[in-house]
């Protein structure tokens, strides 16, 4: 019998939590009926502040495996990634359904009129061909593009956190904190040493 | 002309408490009335459960329906959902937060161009004649609702202080003090909030200045003691807790204005054919709809269309 990996199980049961228990509990407020006065802006702000969560989750994950030198980091790491997709999938439905009641006419109104909008949809773009190409055998497909293809996760979460600034009205606190996560989570991976290193090099050179 | 300021203790014919009222003493009791109003102890009061304030009943002398039947939004909702950024920028703060407002002692100082400049106490507008006006209420981020308004005309209250011909707009400030409205303490607007009208939106007979709603004294929330209500422009022209109104001869400063000019104009008037730059106000979400439907011009208010013959609406938004 194969020993159960316990750190990794443990970091699965972490990611699935993560992503899912907002779902019961979005599926709890549903049935008890707790969305609010405007129950269609709850749930495209809940879901909208998910997919954020959730994608600075997946971009936290490298971090922390430099951090704690731990693998199981990496391997959960697909899974946060699908997650994230599927809260940008929600929040996109319900403006869909709700806001534009699937036309596309309106939708191609609101992509070429509202700048929120166009950066949203350019995010939720740049993700599905990663939430397409996750699986083992895409991966062996792509061999190193693969690895090049998904570094879009960047751009996709830069444009998330904009398309929240974009569309607030005063109180910018709360998008700002995205951001400041976001920059954290970038910086630590900026080879700060190597810069540093080579910047004292060419100071002393001649 | 002659403001009575009554000594806190007066007792007036509207005071006794009418037959109907007597009769429903119980629910009377609940609600506390006009006569402990009149003696300058707050209109709300807290329930048995500690959370929701209890809102003392008002006496209306007409009922007028200009929503076009349309039907009225429940209380619950209007009473939960606010954008009053002095406390909070969450829909539901200030439902949590404006209980910390005292709404008594609560005066409104009206000065600037005019010759009977006065002082004027909540309790004696509470006592005055009060309707209900149904009104759409149309916000800025294209959500709607449909309210009974409680309080009286701002027109015929505005000539009671005699505007000179210098006075071009009217100023409207809310109060202003950090120890009452929390999130004052946060940059969030410039404070305090800031609201005006030019004289003849003033004088319009759709423009009214609100003590209740539903027939009851307002909540904190929803702008007490005493509010603007004007249905025909996006929901942040209708300032709320006002303390100060002033005559002016120029145009005045106006808060979201300030906050986003290119946004925020001063005439804000409901235009479903100007967006706001960054999203539409062709549709708007009424509140207990899923779906969203179409704006109205003037949020269906064609009788102000004449107040702004002959101007562009795209350049005045």
């Amino acid at each position: 019998m194969k020993a159960i990996d316990r750190p990794l199980l443990a970091a699965r049961i972490a990611a699935w939590s993560l992503g899912g228990i907002p779902l019961l509990r979005l599926a709890w407020l549903v049935w008890q009926g707790h969305l609010g006065a405007n129950p269609v802006e709850f749930l495209e702000h809940y879901c909208g502040d998910w997919s954020l969560r959730l994608l600075l989750a997946t971009l936290a994950m490298t971090p922390l495996r430099k951090l704690s030198g731990r693998s199981e980091a990496i391997r959960v790491r697909r899974l946060l990634g699908l997650w994230a997709f599927f809260w940008v999938c929600t929040h996109f439905a319900i403006y869909l359904t709700f806001d534009l009641e699937w036309s596309a006419a309106a939708l191609a109104k609101d992509l070429i009129k509202r700048t929120y909008i166009t950066i949203g949809f350019a995010a939720w773009l740049l993700l599905l061909p990663l939430a397409l190409t996750s699986t083992k055998g895409w991966q062996r497909r792509l061999k190193r593009r693969w690895a090049q293809l998904h570094k879009l996760i960047y751009p996709a979460a830069a444009l998330g956190v904009l398309h929240y600034i974009w569309l607030v009205k005063a109180d910018l606190r709360e998008p700002l904190l995205y951001l400041s996560i976001l920059l954290v989570l970038l910086g630590m991976r900026v080879p700060w040493r190597g810069i540093l290193r080579a910047r004292s090099l060419s100071r002393s050179a001649p | 002309m002659l403001i009575r300021i009554l000594p806190p203790n007066a007792l007036r014919e509207s005071d006794v408490t009418p037959e109907p009222m007597y009769l429903d003493r119980r629910r009377f009791l609940a609600g506390m009335g006009i006569g402990v109003a009149a003696l300058g102890l707050p209109l709300t009061a807290c329930s048995d459960d500690g959370k929701s304030a209890v809102l003392a009943p008002l006496k209306l002398a007409r009922h007028t329906e200009e929503a076009g039947g349309e039907k009225v939004t429940e209380f619950e909702t209007v009473s939960t959902y606010n954008n009053y950024y002095e406390f909070g920028t969450d829909k539901s703060d200030p439902a949590r937060n404006a209980q910390s407002l005292k709404t008594r002692p609560w005066t409104i100082k009206v000065d600037g161009e005019c010759e009977a400049p006065g002082t004027v106490d909540i309790d004696s507008l509470l006592a005055g004649t009060l309707e209900e006006r149904i009104y759409r209420h149309r916000c800025v981020e294209a959500w709607s609702i449909v309210v009974p308004w409680d309080g009286f005309a701002l027109g015929p209250f505005l000539k009671r202080f005699k505007p000179t011909s210098k006075a071009k707009y009217v100023a409207f400030e809310t109060l202003y003090d950090p120890k009452q409205m929390p999130d004052t303490r946060y940059g969030v607007l410039d404070w305090p909030y800031v609201e005006g009208l030019r004289i003849d939106e003033a004088m319009h007979p759709l423009a009214f200045l609100s003590v209740g709603m539903y027939g009851k004294v307002l909540p904190n929330q929803d702008g007490a003691p005493l509010r603007l209500t004007i249905p025909w422009k996006y929901g942040y022209k209708s300032i709320k807790a006002i303390a100060r109104i002033r005559f002016v001869e120029t145009q005045p400063p106006t808060t979201w204005n300030k906050m986003a000019a290119n946004e925020y104009g001063f005439y804000s008037n409901v235009n479903p054919h100007v967006d706001h730059p960054r999203w539409s106000q062709a549709r708007e979400r009424r509140l207990g709809e899923l779906f969203k439907r179409d704006t109205l011009m003037f949020n269906g208010y064609p009788e102000v269309a004449s107040l702004y013959a002959g101007m562009d609406l795209k350049r005045y938004y």
